[in-house]
């Protein structure tokens, strides 16, 4: 560790975390690697607009080729107290970009003495993929979901990325990875404005589940380990993340469902 | 035309700079830090509601300045950038105030004898630990680092506000206890002062993560009267 960082004002970084890292010697993301792997994007996450805020979700299944290598994956971050990004791509530049950009926000938030709204945020998102196009170009493609509380406007708003940087607003629901068509479809025909925040968990674990079904690179609920899908809400409270013990409820309550109507088939 | 030749010896010279810095943070009021069961008080005095003596720079570790706003707040920035490139770069369990407060030393000193002007602050650097309890580090204009027990008070005319810390502090104050005793400290006995006139913060290790929370007015009158 280097001495304490000082700049003359010329060359201060200002409130950006990466000019700061870059700056001092730690680029966060590498660009013009020789070659190119195929790393794919094995996952389902969404997240779902709900009453006072939103619903965000992601499988736990990481895979490598055809095999499975972690069972317990985390896909859905809080990004600071009232958002989250949930990710899809190559875990190791995803999980880079989510900590890079956690640190960003609170180090926006300490430099300027006040948060970035949430729009801001997910700009600052847009321009950490824009850096990461080198990068996705060469296999190791991100392809997050950002989704928060809008204090200043009293609503839950989320946010679909594409590789480019592209950045769409949705107000309804949003998926990426695999399994996101399957589970995509799920939560269209499930969807209605002013879901309850249990009743968007359980179309989340519905679709989920969905996608698990029909894609092999998509972890479903395994009671035997007691591993579920990651389930998390966000409202003007702030970010909850359930517990595996309630995610394992909610897929209870699923299953009671699905055995109804028989569609488990 | 050029200036005659004149010899100014160190030891002038330095006196010169320390009176020129120390004259600088006597013209400002006061802050104070009083630790108190399971984290620690930071009270300033200041009108402002947007200029800030206070601020968090990490999970457990709080900044105070007095002085020359522009140069206290540079101050902050550089140490909220040390903070995170050091956990960023080992672990957030790596940074802690003790280093923090020895690069603020080196920076001090450093600006105080090679620069044409030394700095016209005063810092404190406090850390909250459940284990180790509090540690408050006090750092002078000239780069001189004093580890602090229990309290400290900068800026303004301490002498006075360090006896009331001294007379009114026990092991067991609380959070409110804590911040009564600074506000009390900083005004004295001819005067009162009100939520407007300060800036209230604490480093309360029951915050979670981020220990450091502002007290708006509304918060600090109510404990004030309470």
């Amino acid at each position: 560790m280097s001495a304490i960082p000082f700049f003359v004002p010329g060359e201060d970084p200002g409130t950006d975390f990466l000019n700061l890292l870059r700056q001092t010697g730690h680029e966060p993301f590498p660009a013009d690697l020789p070659g190119a792997i195929d790393a794919g994007h094995a996952t389902t996450v969404l997240a779902v607009r709900c009453e006072g805020g939103v619903v965000v979700a992601g499988d736990r299944r990481a895979t490598a080729g055809h095999l499975i290598s972690h069972r317990d994956m985390q896909k859905v971050f809080p990004a600071d107290e009232h958002s989250a990004v949930a990710i899809a791509g190559a875990a190791g530049p995803a999980i880079q970009m989510v900590r890079v950009f956690q640190l960003q926000l609170e180090y926006y938030e300490k430099i300027e003495g006040k948060p970035l709204t949430l729009e801001g945020k997910a700009n600052q998102l847009a321009e950490m993929l824009r850096g990461n196009l080198p990068q996705a170009m060469q296999g190791l493609a991100v392809v997050p979901i950002f989704a928060g509380f809008d204090r200043s406007q009293g609503l839950g708003r989320l946010f679909q990325f594409d590789i480019t940087g592209g950045r769409y607003e949705e107000q309804e629901f949003a998926t990426s990875g695999s399994g996101s068509l399957h589970a995509g479809t799920v939560v269209k025909l499930g969807y209605e404005p002013g879901l309850s925040v249990d009743d968007a968990l359980a179309l989340a674990v519905k679709a989920l589940w969905h996608a698990a079904d029909e894609d092999s690179a998509t972890g479903g609920p395994d009671p035997v380990r007691g591993i579920y899908p990651n389930l998390t809400v966000i409202t003007d409270d702030g970010f909850r993340q359930l517990t595996d013990d309630e995610s394992g409820q909610v897929f209870a309550e699923l299953r009671e469902e699905l055995g109804r109507g028989g569609a488990t088939s | 035309m050029t200036m005659p030749g004149m010899y100014v010896s160190p030891e002038q010279l330095m006196q010169d700079r320390a009176d020129y810095a120390r004259k600088g943070i006597a013209r400002g009021r006061s802050l104070a830090a009083v630790e108190y069961q399971g984290g620690i008080a930071l009270v300033a005095e200041n009108a402002s509601s947007t200029l800030r003596k206070l601020s968090e720079i990490y999970d457990r570790i709080a900044f105070g300045g007095v002085g020359r706003y522009n140069e206290f707040d540079q101050l902050r920035i550089a140490g909220v950038r040390y903070a995170e490139l050091k956990g960023y770069q080992y672990s957030r369990n790596d940074v802690d105030a003790r280093s923090l407060a020895n690069q603020y030393a080196q920076m001090l000193g450093q600006i105080f004898t090679h620069e044409m002007k030394p700095m016209e602050v005063e810092i404190v650097v406090v850390e909250t630990d459940l284990e180790a309890g509090a540690e408050l580090y006090r750092i002078q204009y000239d780069g001189t680092v004093v580890d602090e027990q229990n309290w400290c008070c900068i800026g303004g005319d301490s002498e006075p506000v360090l006896e009331r810390l001294d007379d009114g502090w026990s092991a067991d104050l609380e959070r409110d206890g804590a911040v009564r005793l600074a506000v009390e400290s900083l005004a004295g006995p001819e005067r009162s002062m009100s939520a407007g006139d300060l800036e209230v913060a604490v480093l309360d290790s029951s915050n979670g993560r981020r220990c450091f929370r502002r007290l708006d007015d509304d918060e600090t009158s109510a404990l004030l009267a309470g």
